[in-house]
């Protein structure tokens, strides 16, 4: 509306102009032509194109310049208007968003701010990626800075929905997927590449953020409002955000190309649908195609469902929950404050870790919190059979009603309760369930793209050097890999999200180094638990323990405490899970039984060599266990490597 | 003393700290820090600037990468007495550039660095403090060469050395 009056503006005097000029030559052609029938048709025929240029044709000629003049004339005008006016209003949005964030009615209300563009100068040549950072900054830490797509909520949304409709149709480097390995890619090329263009291609609706916190931190914030803000807070004291970054990092995809100095632009709600390695381009599910000269797939996974709920039908399923993005934790936050009973099936790390987190809050809110597995034992895939009946019995502790061999055999809903039914004829009735059984990689573009799957470990099959053809790498939770010291597997961690997708990275500006950092990974149940891990760590490996006695001082946040850097996984990693002690929690009691394993090291051996190593409520020395992990070395007396790690020590 | 059990093909040891005293006599092979393969701290064998080190968290890869990447540069190859002093421009133009990303580059960090009399070894201790303060140093990072990056970036390039033999 608004600019409809600008272009009449803009083209009322032209059109004043020209339709004098028309009226001028129609009068002049009318009078010509008056005059021509009336004598002979020869004579008409004469002024014909035959017969050389007369002045009707001078005067098509003169009027057919000027509107052609006018019309590139106005045309620009109002190409630069359009400019001006998103840029205007662009500016005005995040003044805005300074004060309060508004809905957004109220850019449509602002014609003052059309008016003075067509006032103003044209504006002088700005790199654009300074004006679209005002644009896309959300001022308050706690404004939601995820979502450019979102248009219900903040402004923010709104901010980049003009400026990211625009798809760029090349770029050096596209990456598929948006988490962790994306992110790290995406800092390793442009750390590496000097003005790198970096497009993320992401069919979430958020910018890359870190999973951990979703099953541990974030459920120990005090903040109620912690399911908007998405902080928690690290055990310095200082808070953060689940966001690798704000929005005002990244810039927007339509500036990709024309950024002077590069920069990495994320595109949300977009799926990659097609892969032409051939013709080295995708295609997304709006159909628009987008060509690379270099390519990551970080396509991560789907968590796994248990076929017994999927056959159950929608009444099951609208009460059952897969745990692993951040709508998932709101969701699960909000359906566990208004249950009596939840129920949790896994009994690996982000069940172990949810079982936890719930159970915690079930001491104020009287929320049961059930949490049945196949194994023997929480962590029984990963810890040796004792330490797994030791970490059950502390996960107990935390309120966690444990139901263990349990295979479930169906899952039916009655009076809007659902009952499990167990193949060894318990039944568990609950509200909800969060099923926590695995992750299925995400491999959709292995058909189209031609890429090989790896039929033991899922996931794409790529190299030491995480390449999969020689543009196209693979990185994070989909890559089955080959790990020179440990062989071809497939990692589901945060650390080795980050550590893989940098090498991706790194790979993808020309470094050709292999896999050779080995990544840990890290767990916290409860504030007597806490372990860091590297390597291979399957509990089906002979194992064998080194173990000092506990004492008060043994715990994670003892230990961050102690280390002063804040988080005891700094020194190898972002923030960790440790988790806030309550002060409402007794401290950890001592005990003096001969079998309690409070602190030590346990090593997993595969032919007498050392594959995998497990801190066990022993923190800061993963550099001495990534060591023996890399030397490959047999050792005739575990002990005496063992007394590398110092267990006695803080 | 220490005791030892075997569950099975799982074998469990305790140890009493005095077990533990007597230096270990495992063998660890020694590292050879030219090694390719291995994650370079912040100053690479050759002598240049490790952009991906995790230490410098996203300071190279941000928006104003290439500005921190000029002021750097120009500091770690600056011959002058003061070192970096003929490096005022090129840290006062990635000054400029943060400024304009407040989120990113917290102000707090600017203003103690520029009131240092405008020195550049306050500058550089200003990104120093921001590449530590901010939430990008330890956002992902993930070796041992980052528990230190304050004392990385001013020391030049002691720290990551000496963590490598650690890792």
């Amino acid at each position: 509306m608004l600019k409809c009056r600008t272009v009449w503006k803009k083209l009322a005097p032209l059109a004043r102009a020209s339709s004098t000029v028309c009226r001028q030559n129609v009068r002049r052609t009318a009078l010509t032509n008056g005059r021509i029938p009336s004598s002979a048709p020869a004579a008409h025929m004469s002024t014909g194109p035959a017969g050389g240029i007369g002045p009707n044709q001078i005067y098509a000629l003169v009027f057919g310049t000027a509107c052609l003049g006018g019309g590139i004339y106005a045309y620009r005008m109002i190409k630069g208007d359009k400019q001006r006016y998103q840029e205007r209003i662009d500016e005005i949005e995040s003044r805005k968003h300074k004060d309060k964030k508004e809905s957004d009615t109220t850019i449509q209300s602002e014609p003052p701010a059309v008016e003075a563009p067509v006032t103003e100068a044209v504006p002088e040549p700005e790199p654009q990626a300074a004006p679209s950072a005002e644009e896309t900054s959300p001022p308050a830490p706690d404004a939601e800075v995820a979502a450019p797509s979102e248009t219900t909520e903040t402004p923010p949304g709104v901010d980049s929905e003009p400026a990211s409709s625009k798809i760029p149709s090349h770029t050096p480097y596209l990456l598929i997927g948006g988490g962790t390995a994306s992110f790290a890619a995406a800092r390793s090329i442009r750390a590496r590449d000097p003005g790198a263009r970096v497009l993320i291609v992401t069919d979430e609706p958020d910018l890359p953020y870190m999973r951990p916190p979703l099953s541990k931190e974030l459920w120990f914030s005090d903040d109620p409002s912690v399911t908007e803000t998405l902080r928690f807070k690290q055990w310095n004291g200082k808070e953060r955000s689940i966001y690798f970054q704000p929005a005002s990092f990244y810039i927007t995809a339509d500036e990709l190309n024309s950024a002077e100095n590069g920069g990495v632009a994320v595109l949300t709600g977009k799926k990659v649908v097609h892969m032409d390695v051939r013709g080295n381009k995708v295609k997304l599910d709006d159909d628009t195609e987008i060509s690379y000269d270099k390519c990551l797939i970080a396509t991560g996974g789907v968590p796994r469902n248990l076929q017994v709920i999927e056959r159950a039908g929608d009444e099951v399923m609208a009460k059952t929950t897969l745990f692993r993005k951040i709508d998932d934790f709101k969701s699960l936050d909000k359906v566990s404050r208004n249950i009596q009973s939840i129920t949790i099936i896994g009994g690996g790390f982000l069940g172990s870790e949810l079982a936890c987190a719930l159970g915690r809050r079930s001491n104020e809110s009287g929320l049961e919190v059930i949490q049945m597995y196949p194994e023997k034992g929480n962590m029984g895939k990963v810890l040796p059979e004792y330490l797994s009946n030791w970490t059950t019995e502390k996960v107990k502790k935390e309120g966690v009603k444990i139901i263990s061999e349990a295979l479930v055999k169906s899952v039916t809903c009655k009076d809007d309760k659902l009952e499990i039914q167990l193949k060894d004829g318990r039944l568990v009735k609950t509200d909800h369930i969060v099923a926590a059984v695995g992750l299925e990689p995400n491999v959709d573009l292995a058909k189209s793209a031609g890429l090989e799957v790896d039929s033991d470990f899922g996931g794409f099959r790529v190299n030491a050097e995480l390449q999969a053809r020689s543009n196209i790498w693979v990185a994070g939770d989909a890559a089955c890999f080959y790990d020179i010291r440990l062989g071809r597997r497939r990692v589901e961690h945060h650390d080795h999200a980050v550590v893989s997708g940098r090498l991706a990275g790194e790979n993808m500006t020309g470094a050709n180094k292999p896999y050779w950092h080995q990544s840990m990974f890290w767990s916290d149940l409860g504030p007597d638990v806490g372990y860091e891990a590297i390597g291979i760590v399957d509990s089906s490996l002979p194992t064998v323990g080194v173990f000092a006695k506990a004492t008060a001082k043994d715990t994670p946040k003892a230990a961050t405490e102690k280390s002063g850097t804040g988080i005891r996984s700094e020194s190898e990693t972002e923030e960790t899970a440790t988790s806030p002690v309550a002060s409402s929690l007794p401290p950890p009691a001592v005990v003096q039984h001969k079998d309690d394993y409070g602190k030590g090291v346990i090593f997993y051996l595969r032919d007498k060599v050392v594959v995998g190593i497990i801190l066990w409520n022993v923190f800061n020395r993963m550099p001495i266990a990534r060591k023996i992990i890399k030397d490959g070395e047999e050792h005739a007396d575990l002990n005496e490597v063992a007394k590398l790690f110092n267990i006695h020590e803080d | 003393m220490s005791y030892c059990r075997q569950e099975g093909k799982d074998r469990i040891i305790f140890v009493t700290k005095e077990d533990h005293e007597t230096p270990s006599n495992a063998e660890l092979i020694a590292e050879d820090p030219d090694d390719p393969y291995e994650e370079q701290g912040l100053i690479l064998p050759n002598g240049d600037i490790n952009w991906n080190c995790p230490c410098l968290g996203g300071m190279a890869s941000g928006p104003c990468g290439s500005q921190f990447k000029e002021a750097f540069s120009c500091f770690h190859y600056s011959k002058e007495e003061v070192k970096g002093s003929d490096c005022i421009d090129n840290f006062r133009n990635m000054q400029e550039c943060m400024q304009k990303y407040p989120e990113l580059y917290p102000q707090e960090e600017e203003k103690e660095g520029s009131s240092q009399a405008g020195s550049t070894s306050g500058s550089v201790s200003a990104t120093a403090t921001t590449a530590e303060g901010s939430s990008l140093a330890p956002d992902i990072d993930s070796t041992p060469s980052t528990s230190t990056p304050e004392s990385t970036v001013s020391s030049d390039n002691t720290s990551p050395t000496d963590n490598q033999p650690a890792s």
